[in-house]
């Protein structure tokens, strides 16, 4: 397979300098590499500039709502876990309105994979601040600066219980495509926190900043407390890489329903009629 | 001769009343009667007051009553809160040494140490058992056949709970034998004793099995809880994954996700479970996914009173969510209808690709009617257009009666959902041109719907001095007034026009109905009188006559009657 055939061949409308490109490229590239089935792989996007990466990519896909991909993901997952299911999703949608599904599918442990297009800023409504944008933090919707501080979304991923916690940058495409191979391999719910300029609304969070700031992480912990303690650190520096990974069965393997065939494939009168109607006797 | 006989049992709750109910309940089917029974209680998990009650009868019936042949009190301040519901004649069981009861003019006091021939027979938590066997002599029936149900409802305790427990039922019995004379026997029995007691909750959840349900994922609310009880206590005999999501928002988009990747997914909610999935219901309708909601409706605004029953949700669940698409929603109104409509929901949902609302009220959920069997032959499947694969496969579509064939993600076959306005592949856009013709395209699917909905139930004679509209709970009180007033009054003609669709909802037929109609009187459980809004919208014809009910309460027969003598 090679990045063509992932491709509707619709022009992507993202801004020239969109950080998405760098993350389009990955993933393709990733899946490309893997030899992944286009009609095996389902992305699930929610709203936002990322949301759109459904109409240029040739896979299976649903585009949902805002803040609503990863339950959408896991009934996906539920009902055919041999497909492939891959969350696209920005700050905003992942960690403000989809917050709450974030942290309940990290804790059970789904195998999907969660690809966070973090902007830190709402682009696609024209700049408004999100979850990630820093303290002080300038947008349409805080023109004095934005009181909160961000939020650490792979420290939430990691206390909620995720079992792959990684981050990538946009500008760095072979890393990012490796990472996104090891995230989309691991059997179980795998975070990764893409780190992607908006060049048209976050001015403070640059290639050029960026570029000051990554470094590639030595190793990958198997301890959660010390990466999150990693992920914690105050300084200057962003890390690259798998923080954390640990084997873990995955929710769908918990199933025993579904543990020889798929749900989607077994047969639509599956029920024990006795049984279940005895009780009302 | 009295052919209907009411029973009722009040108490705190954690008293087992629910559990004691319900084996009476069975005990009077497996005697070979029909009975209908239902629970209230606050929202609260000790204490408070909770009552069971029903209605025993050797015909059919449709309904409880408000009123009282036999009380079983276990505090004193049930006979407080009771006392005007007792029929001339009327008993009441107590145990005189938890509290004294006064004489009750034209009342039978029937006091009976509950909690020491509880202790006799092994342990005081049986008290309710000895009131039980006492119920049993009372009604002049048979004890073993108490004991039959015992043995069902025990069978995975330990040997001596069933025996000390046929020990309390006994001595319950015995001394009520001893000392006091039956109230009255039950009529003759009419069947074999071989039927079901069952709520319209699990007979949903049977419909929805029976319908070849695989996925389903239910927050927990009253009134339909016992719905994901049910399913979660039976998954394997039901061949289903069930989830409890963390909150009902991600629990209907699971269900879509399901529905998406090729399995027939249900949810269950009440108002504000409802309320959170309306986005969700839009999102169904312009991606086309098909889903089965059910939403039972209980006393609001928002947390309102969360244990009673209410019709005040209709016109919200018949528009709710944003744009236009296929809504369509059913009203089944007893545990028969619940069956089989929620099977039908699921093809329908397929069949045109749109979200299935299917409505009832608390009453409808919990109360339990026995019935003889759920007819399995009578549940067909129809999984709609199903599209031969192909590599990139055309989701949308366009099509004559609006609805393209449907395919699941797999290998080799790519398709795309996209809650954005979309062209036939699903990707998104924005043009006048498509726009148009996909707004064309799923609103097409109610113009092919409309001409298959089913004929109206008219109950009664076709010509009638008064016809009666309603739908869900109220249906059974109207039938139990109609055939009470029958019997007293033959010469009155009363019919009811049963709405259990409403949307979309069957125009023509109704209009013709109610034309025909001498005098109408609109029954339901709402301020506003929803359905006879909806039914103006939708025929041009107002209801002048209303019976409204909105205190958490359901329609009783006697206030029904009361109505209908009034206006004819």
């Amino acid at each position: 397979m090679t990045v063509k055939d992932y491709e509707t061949g619709v022009t992507p409308n993202w801004c020239p300098g969109c950080g998405n490109f760098g993350l389009w490229q990955a993933l393709k590239q990733a899946v490309a590499e893997l030899g992944l089935d286009p009609g095996e792989i389902v992305i699930v996007a929610g709203i936002g500039c990322h949301g759109h990466i459904n109409n240029f990519t040739q896979v299976s896909s649903f585009e949902g709502l805002h803040g609503r991909p990863i339950p959408l993901a896991t009934g996906i997952k539920s009902a055919n876990h041999d497909l492939k299911v891959i969350v696209s999703t920005g700050d905003g949608d992942c960690l403000g309105e989809g917050g709450n599904h974030f942290i309940h599918a990290s804790r059970r442990n789904h195998d999907i994979t969660v690809l966070i297009h973090n902007n830190a800023s709402y682009s696609l409504t024209t700049g408004q601040s999100s979850p990630t944008s820093p303290a002080g933090y300038k947008s349409k919707s805080t023109p004095y600066g934005k009181t909160e501080e961000a939020l650490n979304p792979l420290a939430l991923a990691l206390s909620a219980g995720a079992t792959f916690v990684s981050r990538g940058f946009v500008g760095d495409v072979p890393h990012l495509t490796d990472l996104m191979k090891a995230a989309i391999q691991h059997p179980g719910f795998a975070v990764v926190d893409i780190l992607q300029p908006c060049v048209v609304f976050n001015k403070e969070f640059t290639f050029e900043y960026y570029r000051q700031r990554v470094y590639k992480l030595e190793r990958t912990s198997t301890e959660r407390s010390l990466a999150l303690k990693e992920v914690l650190a105050r300084n200057d520096k962003i890390g690259l890489g798998i923080f954390y990974q640990s084997k873990e069965p995955s929710y769908e393997e918990k199933v025993q329903l579904t543990k020889q065939k798929a749900l989607v494939n077994q047969p639509l009168k599956n029920y024990n009629w006795r049984k279940l109607s005895n009780e009302f006797y | 001769m009295k052919n209907r006989f009411h029973f009722k049992i009040g108490g705190l709750a954690g008293e087992g009343i629910m559990v004691t109910g319900a084996i009476f309940s069975k005990f009077a089917v497996r005697s070979g009667y029909n009975v209908m029974d239902f629970a209230e209680y606050p929202s609260l998990i000790r204490g408070g007051h909770n009552t069971f009650y029903g209605t025993i009868s050797n015909e059919e019936v449709f309904s409880t009553y408000h009123q009282i042949d036999l009380l079983i009190a276990l505090n004193q301040e049930t006979v407080k809160f009771h006392k005007q519901e007792l029929n001339s004649g009327a008993g009441i069981i107590y145990d005189p040494d938890e509290f004294s009861q006064e004489a009750i003019r034209g009342i039978r006091l029937f006091p009976i140490p509950l909690l020491r021939l509880a202790e006799q027979a092994g342990h005081k938590l049986m008290a309710n058992t000895v009131a039980l066997g006492a119920m049993v002599y009372l009604t002049a029936g048979k004890l073993e056949i108490l004991n039959s149900v015992l043995k069902d409802i025990f069978a995975d305790k330990k040997e001596e709970v069933i025996k000390g427990n046929f020990k309390a039922a006994k001595l319950g019995f015995d001394f009520s034998q001893d000392k006091f004379t039956p109230l009255g026997q039950l009529l003759k029995m009419r069947h074999s004793g071989v039927k079901m007691v069952i709520a319209g909750n699990e007979a949903i959840a049977l419909g929805a099995i029976a319908a070849g349900l695989k996925f389903a994922a239910i927050y927990p609310m009253t009134p339909i809880s016992s719905i994901l009880t049910y399913l979660a206590a039976h998954e394997r005999e039901a061949g289903i994954v069930l989830r409890q999501p963390e909150d009902e928002i991600a629990g209907i988009n699971m269900a879509v996700g399901a529905s998406f990747a090729g399995v027939r997914s249900l949810v269950a909610t009440s108002g504000g479970g409802f309320a959170l999935m309306s986005e969700t219901l839009s999102l169904a309708g312009i991606t086309e996914t098909p889903v089965v909601v059910v939403f039972g409706q209980r006393a609001g605004p928002a947390t309102g009173i969360p244990t009673w029953t209410a019709q005040e949700d209709l016109l919200y669940a018949l528009t709710a969510a944003q744009g236009e698409y296929p809504r369509i929603i059913l009203a089944p109104a007893d545990a028969e209808e619940c069956f089989h409509q929620t099977a039908e929901a699921f093809n329908l949902a397929e069949v045109y690709q749109t979200p299935v609302i299917v409505l009832v009220d608390k009453f409808v959920c919990e109360a339990h009617q026995s019935l003889k069997e759920f007819d399995l032959g009578k549940v067909r499947i129809d999984r709609g257009k199903i599209g031969k694969s192909r590599t990139v496969f055309p989701r949308y579509q366009l099509a004559i009666d609006g609805i393209s064939p449907r395919a699941f993600p797999a290998k080799g076959v790519v398709v795309k959902a996209n809650s954005d306005e979309h062209d036939e592949y699903g990707l998104s856009d924005e043009s006048v041109k498509n726009r148009k013709a996909q707004v064309e395209k799923r609103m097409k699917k109610v113009a092919t719907l409309v001409r298959k909905v089913p004929a109206l139930n008219l109950y009664g004679p076709r010509k009638a001095n008064l016809t009666i509209v309603g739908c869900g709970s109220t249906k059974g009180p109207i039938l139990e007034a109609i055939s009470g007033l029958s019997v007293q009054n033959p010469k009155l003609k009363v019919n009811f026009l049963h709405l259990n669709w409403l949307r979309p909802f069957p125009a023509d037929v109704v209009s013709e109905t109610l034309k025909r109609a001498e005098k109408i009187l609109l029954i339901e459980n709402n301020y506003q009188g929803q359905l006879g809004q909806w039914l103006r919208m939708q025929t041009g014809i107002e209801i002048k006559d209303r019976l409204l009910k909105y205190d958490g309460r359901q329609f009783y027969p006697e206030e029904i009657t009361t109505k209908i003598k009034q206006i004819i």
